[in-house]
């Protein structure tokens, strides 16, 4: 069994860092958007958002309507709608969650994207990649990877604490 | 704490599973329904979104008795969802050769429909069908008799709310043929679910009986001083036949003493919204003035009617399935 554990936010600010300098790197000469899935992408969005000095402030995805789990959870979109403050057509996207898993999230994410339009190109970016992948989908840029069992819970707080705890 | 009554609307975890009429939900489940028609409405252009949450659902408009508008709207909410979509015009088929109600619904399951919209004039007949379908089956109430609105009352709720605001903050008149109407009781309960600041009905004594004050409502029969100070009027349509009972003198003193025109509308806040379930009587119980007015959002009602019909669906269907899966684990 893996032991639980507790990231400061000093610890998870330097694993933002590196994101911001790849972010950075990957998009250079271009002026990229930035969207965060609700809700804990959209903390890490603002963050990368500001560290960056992004022109345009980050939009919010809500993917409760294209979740692959409503014959198991039914709909429960309570983090209100998609705000895209910007056209999403012929633009490169950083799309940024907090967690990334199983994948299913970052495919229903790109089908709320594709409602709004046709970008360019979308890149990944997540604060921490945990064991688990079920579908062909990588991050194009990581804070941190994690092995961590299946009843392990990862939660973020506004202050970029990170807490990973048994279920 | 007292046991909850058994509702046959609610599966046992206490969620949503058919919407038969809005009496006995709780708060919680109304908003969810208002929030989640929210998120349906793309922002950026105010039109509801196309959506794959019912893809591969097929869902049967079951119309006992006429209506378009409220037709349309489901089948347009449906068709937003992804669903397949069946409209029966009961009245014109099997039932006219003399099939019962459940020997159509057995064939209607037979044809792997999940879910039945049922309008029809007898009240009770929604929850009727609802103690019959099988358990992948929802119901959603699109009028029974005199008995309940439930989609068209929170296609209003929602409409407030949107051009309005906090409700507990909002005086709200409700003109009419209350007795009849299964809209306004439907608007009533809701109304007072989610925590109206002050409800009025007005309306002669016939179409308006005292014991409506038992369901939450201050009961006038004068309208002019019921109108002071409203932030929402809503008119009923007034239905023809009763102009053909005894319960009327006639059209022209109706609209007399309870039509809702233009110096009427000016005793009311200088703000206030005009509603009306619609179809409209004009010259009856709303001056075409007043209908067509810059105060008037009939039409926006009709447009949010998509949004909310989009969320009741959508989330009747998925607590069927969620408590399906349960039951299979």
């Amino acid at each position: 069994m893996k032991a639980d554990r507790h990231y400061s936010p000093s610890e998870t600010a330097l694993w933002l860092n590196t994101m911001t300098a790849s972010l950075l790197e990957l998009t250079h000469g271009e002026q990229p958007v930035m969207l965060g899935v609700k809700t804990g992408g959209v903390t890490v969005a603002k963050h990368l958002y500001s560290a960056m000095e992004l022109a345009t402030p980050p939009g919010e995805l809500n993917i409760s309507f294209y979740r692959d789990d409503f014959s198991r959870i039914g709909v429960h979109p309570q983090v209100g709608p998609s705000h895209i403050p910007f056209p999403v057509d012929e633009q490169t996207i950083i799309l940024v969650d907090d967690v990334m898993y199983s994948g299913r999230t970052v495919r229903a994410a790109m089908n709320e994207i594709f409602d709004y339009g046709r970008p360019n190109r979308i890149l990944l970016a997540v604060l921490v990649e945990r064991s688990g992948r079920e579908l062909p989908i990588r991050p194009d840029v990581t804070g941190r990877k994690l092995d961590l069992d299946a009843n392990q819970n990862i939660k973020l707080s506004e202050d970029f604490s990170l807490e990973i705890k048994q279920r | 704490m007292s046991r909850p009554i058994f509702n046959p609307q609610l599966t046992p975890l206490g969620d949503l599973r058919h919407l038969l009429g809005i009496e006995g939900l709780g708060r919680p489940i109304l908003e969810e329904i208002l929030s989640t028609a929210e998120t349906l409405v793309d922002s950026s252009n105010g039109t509801t979104r196309k959506v794959p949450l019912l893809r591969g659902k097929t869902v049967a408009n079951l119309f006992f008795e006429n209506s378009t508008r409220t037709r349309t709207t489901f089948e347009l909410a449906a068709k937003r969802l992804s669903a397949d979509v069946l409209n029966i015009n009961v009245a014109a088929s099997a039932t006219s050769k003399g099939e019962t109600l459940l020997d159509t619904l057995r064939n209607l399951q037979a044809m792997q429909c999940d879910m039945f919209v049922v309008r029809h004039s007898a009240s009770g007949a929604a929850h009727f069908i609802a103690q019959h379908v099988e358990p992948h089956i929802s119901v959603i109430n699109a009028g029974d008799g005199q008995h309940a609105h439930p989609t068209q009352a929170l296609l209003d709720m929602y409409a407030i709310r949107k051009f309005k605001g906090d409700l507990s903050q909002l005086k709200v008149v409700i003109i009419g043929d209350l007795l009849h109407s299964r809209v306004a009781r439907s608007q009533i309960h809701a109304l007072n679910i989610l925590g109206v600041g002050e409800l009025v009905t007005v309306g002669p004594k016939t179409l308006l009986p005292e014991h409506f004050r038992e369901l939450g409502a201050r009961v006038e029969h004068n309208l002019d001083p019921a109108l002071a100070n409203a932030d929402v009027i809503i008119t009923l349509r007034l239905q023809r036949e009763r102009m053909k009972s005894a319960s009327l003198p006639g059209q022209d003193e109706y609209f007399q003493c309870y039509g809702l025109t233009q110096r009427r509308l000016q005793l009311a806040s200088p703000d206030a919204i005009v509603m009306h379930p619609g179809p409209t009587n004009r010259g009856v119980e709303i001056e075409a003035s007043v209908a067509d007015g810059p105060q008037s959002i009939i039409l926006d009602q009709v447009r949010c009617g998509i949004a909310v019909r989009m969320a009741v669906m959508s989330i009747t269907m998925g607590n069927v399935e969620r408590a399906l899966h349960e039951n299979k684990q």
